[in-house]
């Protein structure tokens, strides 16, 4: 029979009316990065997992179903993997939250699984350590074991289960082994608190006291827990707080700031002895239950570093996978998208035919299908991109590519884990500024999701494209001008990207440099399953997240380039020529004119602000070449040369098709990466400064050089 | 002891014990959290192809700081050969 101890106290606050035994238990799942923790939840919950953002933060909150040995459902809260409690970034501030309670968003779990990489107990029980001070019951898997005795690792697990005192699942999560013990666990009634104890610095004990007193007075928090809060408000250096969580109350932060005072003045370290004196617990444990025979020679991971990070080898192995993902998104891509491109036209056409004529029917065709699908077909390339990145992390590559380019990365005072977000914007800034999550410094990640759409991503080729054919004929230009050209334009928007990054490191989002302590973990062959999980996650995520205002975007779009109707029977040429786009093209004209743009130009702006890809054939209608979502832009390129300005010069000169293309570089002209980023920083402030300043630059820079190239008499 | 040297300046490929770290400061805490702290053994592994970061091996796992962060940490270096 458990004693009371053994039995804490349903969250009433919380849960009021079901006892804590009738109501199935939740479950969550902490642990270090890297050690397997998704594996775990994916082979737990296996598809029946939801994927949502806490709200007020841009942490994803995971949450799946299990099932009990006698089939009834548990939740497991999968939480972002952490090293320690004491936060440093949303992520971690959000694991803290949710087990201290502080979330009303998120109930207190009834009990956590510990999962931790047995190849390296010692680091992972540092966590360990703090999550058994919470007084929930527990469970600690062991996970990789396999690995750990191919390590020539020897584990006592008896000896760890009895020191302490809850229960040990030795577990090979990507082989599901261990599971079946682990679910049997999970199912146990009577799961009993750890009896794990260690003794508080004795310079620190009093506070410790003072502030758990305070904390179950003043903050309403069970006795347990409050000593878990007092601990953890003492290595929290400047708390990290995110939204939605509740705050301290004053007495307890007043208490906090004496305790703080009085310390500093006596020069007592108080955060250090409180780490050292949990790692002197982890190391006496470590002892009794790690048998460690002695490792012959470098490891695998040793081995396979010596060239990867090679001050030579390592730029050709960097240089070797990106170019297989480039080569992959620009190839492999091409087939669904042309798949995709083909159905939605098909759509639009069996719609259109079904449906009477008419403003609804063109709002559901030329409206919500052409422009949702306009984004759409880019789904292949953004899904590559999801599954490269997984694929790039979850082998451990990631850690090795921040690793190189932190230095170079640090000379414009980003980090290198910067380096593949912005990497991976070449083909499309949307997975990029979605993998920005693994930044763990704020300031850091929102500079990073600023510039990242500066890099030229694949939407801008056939901007590029049909800029280079009209600016160079093809039979007066050698084939290396054109790709000279093109290369050019890709160094200009990756110069431009770390000219801001610098600039707003500098300014607006001014911090302490960017710290690189991070982990090396030891390369592990990715598993599929997971990797193909978590880019149907992402992109899953992207649609619902940017679904809406792209269809919103594109409607308006519709709408101002079909409307005022034109009476009588007329060309699209003439209709969009007398639409809102036409007259807000003719009312740009001053402020494009020193760019040497018409207001014909300025339709194609306003209406690519969808994506850049839409003015090629934006350009098709205003110029009267019905057709050109064809790939051959030849009658297109032809009606560009002809174009002129009503005084008989010519339109498209040289010098107007380069300060377009810089154009194109620099503007923020797609609502799908304007809608991601007002997703991940939660606001429209920041989304609008980015459009705001990355459009401003490119009307300054074009005026600059079409004024210049004038003078030059170009 | 006089053998007792910045972090950043550890030869790669050799041993060392931590002594001292900063007593405040983000970097300091985290280091100690990662289990960098005074009295544990710690190797230089190598260092990134322009020098910075640093790669250490500590506690039978890797990890990355940089070199202005290693400046900070005083360590003494082990004698007994490997």
């Amino acid at each position: 029979m458990p004693g009371p101890a053994h039995h804490p106290q349903p969250f009433t606050s919380q849960r009021q009316a079901v006892p804590a035994e009738r109501r199935a238990p939740v479950y969550a799942l902490v642990g270090n990065p890297n050690c397997g923790k998704s594996t775990l939840f994916n082979a737990l919950t296996g598809l029946k997992q939801k994927v949502g953002n806490y709200p007020g933060v841009t942490v994803e909150k995971k949450t799946g179903t299990t099932y009990s040995q006698h089939g009834r459902p548990i939740t497991v809260i999968d939480l972002p993997g952490t090293y320690s409690l004491a936060a440093r970034s949303p992520d971690e501030a959000i694991v803290r939250d949710v087990l201290l309670g502080r979330r009303t968003d998120t109930a207190q779990p009834d009990r956590i699984i510990c999962i931790v990489d047995a190849t390296n107990l010692e680091r992972n029980l540092y966590l360990v350590h703090q999550v058994l001070d919470l007084g929930r019951p527990a469970i600690l898997v062991l996970n990789m074991m396999d690995l750990a005795v191919a390590a020539g690792l020897n584990l006592r697990v008896a000896r760890l289960e009895h020191e302490l005192g809850i229960p040990v699942i030795p577990c090979e999560a990507a082989n599901g082994k261990g599971i079946l013990e682990l679910r049997l666990a999970m199912s146990r009634t009577d799961l009993p608190l750890s009896r794990h104890h260690w003794d508080i610095p004795a310079p620190i004990a009093p506070a410790v006291s003072e502030l758990q007193a305070s904390l179950i007075e003043n903050d309403g928090k069970q006795p347990l827990i409050a000593r878990a809060e007092a601990l953890l408000l003492l290595t929290d250096q400047d708390v990290v707080r995110v939204a939605g969580s509740t705050p301290l109350s004053d007495v307890t932060a007043a208490i906090l700031a004496g305790w703080k005072k009085r310390w500093e003045g006596q020069g007592v370290d108080w955060s250090g002895t409180l780490v050292a004196s949990r790692y002197e617990a982890i190391s006496r444990l470590c002892a009794e239950v790690v048998l460690r025979a002695a490792r012959t020679g470098p490891s695998v991971s040793d081995r396979i570093d010596q060239v990867v990070v090679h001050p030579l080898w390592a730029w050709l192995v960097l240089g070797g996978i990106m170019t297989a993902l480039f080569l992959s998104i620009f190839t492999l891509a091409e087939y669904p998208m042309n798949w995709i491109d083909g159905e939605v036209a098909a759509l639009g056409t069996w719609v259109k035919g079904a449906m009477p004529p008419g403003d609804l029917r063109d709002l559901f065709t030329d409206g919500a299908i052409a422009g949702v699908g306009g984004i759409v077909v880019f789904l292949p390339q953004i899904l590559i991109l999801f599954f490269f990145l997984g694929l790039l992390e979850s082998t451990g590559y990631m850690a090795r590519a921040a690793f190189i380019m932190d230095r170079l990365m640090s000379r414009v005072g980003l980090n290198g884990k910067s380096f593949i977000p912005l990497l991976g914007s070449y083909a499309c800034a949307i997975p990029g500024i979605m993998a920005t999550r693994t930044i763990e410094d704020a300031k850091d990640r929102l500079v990073t999701i600023l510039v990242a759409p500066l890099m030229s991503c694949s939407a801008r080729l056939p901007v590029y494209l049909l800029m280079i054919a009209a600016l160079l004929p093809a039979d007066r230009v050698s084939v290396g001008a054109k790709v000279g050209l093109m290369l050019l334009m890709y160094a200009l928007g990756t110069a431009g990207a770390f000219a801001f990054a610098w600039l707003f490191k500098k300014t607006l989002l001014k911090g302490e440099p960017p710290l690189m302590i991070m982990e090396l973990p030891p390369y592990r062959l990715p598993r599929l399953k997971d990797v193909l999980l978590h880019m149907l996650e992402r992109a899953g995520l992207f649609l619902r997240r940017a679904g809406t205002i792209i269809l919103g975007i594109s409607i308006l779009l519709w709408f101002l380039t079909t409307h005022p109707k034109t009476s009588g029977d007329v060309t699209t040429q003439e209709q969009i020529a007398h639409s809102f786009a036409g007259m807000a093209g003719r009312a740009l004209e001053p402020v494009i004119r020193p760019l040497g743009f018409d207001w014909r130009i300025g339709i194609g702006l306003i209406s690519s602000f969808a994506a850049r890809e839409v003015f090629v054939s934006s350009m098709g209608v205003v110029f009267g070449v019905e057709d050109s979502r064809g790939k051959d832009t030849t009658p297109l390129r032809a009606a560009l040369r002809q174009a002129h300005w009503p005084g008989g010069a010519p339109l498209f000169t040289p010098l107007v098709c380069l300060t377009l293309m810089i154009y194109y570089v620099f503007a923020m002209q797609c609502m799908s990466t304007i809608a991601v980023v007002k997703r991940e920083t939660n606001s429209w402030r920041w989304p609008l400064f980015q459009t705001a300043y990355m459009t401003g630059a490119a009307w300054l820079l074009c005026l600059v050089v079409y004024q210049a190239g004038r003078a030059l008499g170009l | 002891m006089e053998s007792t040297i910045k972090l950043s300046q550890l030869a790669i490929g050799s041993k060392a014990v931590v002594r001292e770290l900063p007593r405040q400061g983000h970097a300091s805490l985290r280091l100690r959290e990662m289990g960098v702290l005074p009295g544990v053994a710690i190797t230089l592994v190598r260092t990134a192809p322009f020098g910075d970061p640093l790669e250490i091996q500590v506690r039978g796992y890797n990890l990355t700081l940089r070199k202005s962060e290693a400046e900070q940490v005083m360590v003494e270096i082990s004698k007994a050969e490997t």
